[in-house]
């Protein structure tokens, strides 16, 4: 059983960047006014900003982008990121859970902000490293 | 008005090629802090077996979002109220990683709706395949719409 564990900062700038790069402007991830207006606490990450950090993880711990096999998340809490120069932190840790009939490992992944996790069903298939 | 069941299974017609730039991966790492070299730099992406800068792997969702958001989520006649869609689950099955060149055409399809205490479900299912008809990655997303108030 290996556990790694890693945490990641995300502040507005992130998510405005994050915005540019992957074409996703839904303003719930940029304007406080919209976002309230549609009832949530305030600017929320995107949730595949949350995935991208989790896929560094396994990335990291596969040690190569062509060893991931499958990966996949489900979105059980939203990350409110605060405007100021801190920002939030997101949380994330690694576990091999087993092995896959195929011989690849399998890993159970979880990130969590303030302590509250913010993923369900995150894992991830892996290459042999 | 729950989505239209009648829309389970069907698939859009293919989109006109994503052609994935070199600076689009640059651009796309650097913004999740992705700082592997094979990510950057050419040569470091050879060295490694790839044919050109490689992509992380949520890289799909610029293709997959964009395309499925505009053949699906926009046909008026499924009606999906935007304004009350959340992200539900996100899932990946890869073949090969995208590289810096790729051709890539995105097959999208409706795979599942489901109603449940008021709210509609839909997962879509995104083929990305090269124009030459190779698979590359498979993407799953659910997407939630929210009971009306």
């Amino acid at each position: 059983m290996s556990l790694e564990t890693q945490t990641f900062r995300v502040t507005r700038a992130d998510l405005v960047r994050y915005a540019g790069a992957s074409g996703d402007f839904n303003p719930i991830h940029w304007s406080e006014r919209f976002a309230t207006s549609v009832g949530l606490p305030g600017v929320i990450a995107h949730g595949m900003f949350t995935m991208a950090l989790v896929g560094r993880a396994v990335t990291a711990w596969a040690g190569a982008p062509d060893a991931v096999v499958e990966f996949s998340v489900r979105f059980s809490r939203p990350v409110p990121v605060p405007d100021t120069d801190e920002g939030t932190e997101v949380v994330v840790s690694v576990a091999v859970k087993g092995e896959t009939e195929e011989g690849h490992t399998k890993l159970t992944l979880t990130a969590t902000c303030q302590g509250e996790k913010v993923l369900s069903m995150a894992q991830a298939v892996v290459r042999k490293r | 008005m729950p989505l239209d069941q009648s829309f389970v299974g069907r698939s859009y017609p293919p989109t006109e090629p994503y052609i994935v730039g070199r600076e689009k991966i640059r651009e796309f790492a650097r913004a999740i802090g992705a700082a592997e070299a094979e990510y950057q730099d050419l040569e470091a992406a050879r060295a490694l077996g790839y044919a050109d800068v490689v992509a992380p792997p949520t890289f799909p969702i610029v293709l997959t979002m964009a395309s499925s958001h505009a053949q699906i989520v926009e046909d008026p006649e499924l009606g999906i109220d935007y304004s009350r869609v959340v992200h539900g689950d996100q899932r990946f099955a890869y073949a090969r990683p995208i590289v810096a060149g790729d051709a890539l055409v995105c097959v999208n399809t409706v795979e599942e709706i489901t109603t449940r205490g008021g709210h509609d479900f839909m997962t879509t299912r995104s083929d990305v395949s090269t124009e030459a008809g190779e698979l590359v990655v498979t993407v799953w997303a659910k997407l939630v719409q929210r009971g009306e108030e």
